[in-house]
């Protein structure tokens, strides 16, 4: 990047066979992964996934093992940290405790001579609120303050590619909101590349065009929100990303629009297009708002799949929907999320039910058996990790 | 920040703060009785003798109690070159020792953070040669450098010393006698603060545009400015009143005398106990001034 000017548009940034090895411990196993240039690409992953690491790898705070990383059509493998037109948001903030706030935010400006640095530092931290304490150290500051300076250190750069490591983690709901509203603003005005690491699912889906779930060292699967939502491919993204219903069963007939797969004696319905897995024992899932819950055996019919009848075991009422779980032999726990449209559960613990979706709704998954059952023990054990800092009123009851 | 806690806090109301401050004073009484009475008496004492006047008609060394300020005037104008040289060279050596550990006091605190046991080997390195005494080692280095010495013949052999030349004795051989004496209180400081200092700020600003040189200056550098300020102190304080290198017995020769040798002999030798009580309270004046100075410029952290 030219000394004195920001970056006039986003840098693409491509990683080619990227794999990092610490001693004793691969944390990035052959990553390849395109991010064009101008998108918001959020990656999305338990802790320990190796996202920090994909960061300081292309921020050039790291050495891959092997592979390339091109930025802008420009390979940068082998340059240095701070010649890389990219800038970060450190997860640990990393703010200079000797200068002042006013200070660390201007530095960047300053080593690349740009001008009125001290004007634009203002600016940037007009943006995130903390003008008023432009004087103050980055030791006198909450740590949500001294995570919105690091913000302005980083965006006041304006880099084609922005690097923000869980970037509004220590900020309440209402600040982080806004702040997500400003950092899309700015990624649109000029059309730069977000790189945005979060542990908000929430948030990776209303900010970003392109979602990478990311897992063991390895993405998952890429795509857009919606996509990667409505579509899952493996069991863990179908669990970590949302919620999924799972089953296992054989393939028991398949016509070029639909598979057939036996489970708890019924047959389920799945669009061919839907289920990459064709052959043999399969996984199928279905997420839990699109399920119906029913109190009576519904009518057998070829736009819908039924299971049933199970009994609720569990009534967890969380403001807008409830939450109902049904026993279904043979098919296991299933979750059904019903929106709240009347006072009151529909059905009570206990209760005799059925469940019902549109076979439209219906996925297969990519995974072997064993593979899912891994895949939905590695997102419990996210989810559970993640629970803390979870918030949400739930009321359970159980039988 | 350097030396923050020397400012003042506020003053504490309550009374269970006070309680406490009373535990606190407890715990420093035998630190105050030994101020008190190894530094304060001695000071006390210093004070009268730098005043007293010669018996008349008495032996050479009695003096008896008087208030002649013309010690002072006197032995400052008489010995002036020598403080001036002491300051020169104490200066020069605190620099050359600051130069020569950063790097070592760098590579040893971070570079080989990952490698305790490298780590603790290069310490001990470090602090291997005072387990000799000072003098044998300056005495060792008299050697080393002396005429017949293998540096001076291998240089006369090689013809780039003149054939009347000599190391010891010389400006050059006390100046490196200082900073070889003082170069493990110069390091060890350093290590300390170098040794928790967070690399991810490093990161940081290589991350900002900052080259390697550039956030040496802007970022390395100031957060180890409290172990720069306390290496250079003491390594700048014993050399300016270093005595041992400089005298003729050692490294030095009459030519490289400091105002620690014209205490010494003034003391030892020609009984001048007032002068030499003068002189040493000169000398400590100044060194007070100079650090007090340099403390509140590195305390304001504009230093780079
Ligand atoms: N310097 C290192 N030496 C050895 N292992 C490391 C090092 N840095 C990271 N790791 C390991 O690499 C893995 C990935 O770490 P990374 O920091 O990228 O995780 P992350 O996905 O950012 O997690 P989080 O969401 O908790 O921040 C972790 O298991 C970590 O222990
Ligand atoms: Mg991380």
């Amino acid at each position: 990047m030219a000394a004195g000017t920001f970056a006039e548009k986003g840098a693409d940034l491509e990683l080619v066979g990227i794999t990092k090895t610490f001693p004793g411990f691969t944390a990035i196993q052959s990553l390849d992964l395109f991010i064009p240039a101008g998108s918001f690409f959020a990656l999305l992953g338990p802790s320990g996934c190796g996202k920090t690491t994909t960061l300081r790898l292309v921020a050039g705070l790291e050495e891959p093992t092997a592979g390339r990383i091109v930025i802008g059509g420009q390979d940068v493998t082998a340059t240095k940290s701070f010649q890389r037109p990219v800038n970060t948001v450190f997860q640990s903030y990393a703010l200079f405790p000797h200068m002042t706030v006013l200070e660390n935010v201007a530095f960047g400006l300053r080593r690349r001579s740009i001008a009125s640095p001290l004007e634009k530092a203002h600016e940037a931290l007009r943006l995130v609120e903390l003008d008023h304490l432009a004087a103050r150290r980055p030791g006198q500051l909450s740590g949500g303050q001294q995570q919105r300076v690091a913000l302005a250190r980083a965006v006041v750069n304006r880099p084609a590619l922005l690097l923000l490591d869980e970037p509004l983690g220590a900020l309440d709901l209402k600040l982080r909101r806004q702040m997500q509203l400003e950092l899309k603003d700015i990624q649109s005005e000029v059309g730069l590349t977000f790189l945005h690491v979060t542990h908000d699912q929430e948030e990776a889906m209303t900010m970003a065009d392109t979602i990478a779930v990311m897992n063991k060292g390895e993405i998952e699967q890429m795509g857009a929100p919606e996509e990667l939502y409505e579509l899952p491919r493996t069991a863990f993204v179908a669990n970590f990303l949302g919620q999924s219903n799972l089953f296992t069963g054989e393939v028991s007939g398949s016509t070029p629009d639909a598979l057939t797969v036996a489970i708890a004696g019924q047959r389920l319905i799945i669009p061919t297009a839907r289920a990459p897995r064709r052959k043999g024992t399969v996984t199928v899932g279905v997420r839990p708002e699109k399920l119906l819950l029913l109190t009576s055996a519904p009518a057998p019919s070829s736009g819908s799949n039924a299971l049933g009848p199970g009994r609720v075991i569990d009534v967890s009422f969380s403001g807008v929907s409830t939450q109902y779980t049904v026993a279904i032999p043979g098919a296991g726990d299933v979750v059904v999320f019903a929106q709240n449209m009347v006072f009151g559960p529909v059905v009570h613990v206990g209760a005799e039910v059925w469940v019902s979706w549109n076979v439209e709704h219906g996925f297969g998954l990519e995974d072997s058996v064993e593979e899912a059952a891994a895949g939905v023990q590695d997102a419990a054990a996210a989810q559970s990790a993640d629970a803390d800092t979870r918030t949400g009123v739930t009321s359970s009851v159980r039988a | 920040m350097a030396f923050s806690a020397f400012a003042s806090a506020p003053a504490a109301a309550e009374p269970a703060v006070r309680r406490r401050s009373w535990v606190a004073l407890v715990l420093l009484l035998p630190g105050i009785l030994y101020l008190l009475l190894f530094f304060i008496t001695p000071l006390v004492s210093l004070v009268f003798t730098s005043f007293q006047q010669p018996v008349i008609g008495g032996d050479i060394g009695q003096y008896s109690a008087g208030f002649k300020w013309e010690n002072y005037t006197e032995s400052v104008t008489q010995y002036l070159p020598l403080i001036l040289r002491a300051f020169g060279y104490a200066v020069l050596a605190t620099v050359l020792a600051l130069v020569i550990s950063y790097p070592l006091a760098y590579f040893i605190g971070v570079k080989v953070r990952s490698f305790p046991l490298v780590q603790s080997l290069l310490l001990t390195l470090v602090i291997a040669p005072f387990f000799i005494s000072f003098l044998l080692r300056t005495l060792a280095w008299k050697q080393i450098m002396s005429d017949e010495g293998p540096i001076v013949v291998a240089l006369k052999a090689l013809s780039v010393f003149p054939n009347d030349g000599h190391i010891t004795g010389t400006p050059f051989a006390v100046v490196f006698g200082l900073t070889y004496n003082f170069i493990p209180f110069m390091t060890l400081p350093l290590y300390a603060t170098l040794e928790r200092l967070d690399v991810r700020y490093i990161e940081a600003g290589n991350d900002l545009y900052a080259s390697p040189f550039t956030t040496f200056r802007k970022i390395t550098v100031p957060l180890s400015l409290p172990g720069i300020v306390s290496g250079t102190l003491l390594t700048f304080i014993p050399a300016a009143g270093d005595y041992i290198n400089a005298s003729g017995d050692f490294l030095g020769s009459a030519q490289t005398s400091m105002v620690g040798n014209a205490i010494e002999s003034n003391f030892l030798v020609t009984q001048n106990y007032p002068v030499a009580a003068a002189l040493s309270i000169v000398l400590m004046a100044v060194i007070l001034v100079i650090v007090g100075l340099y403390v509140r410029r590195a305390g304001t952290e504009d230093l780079v």
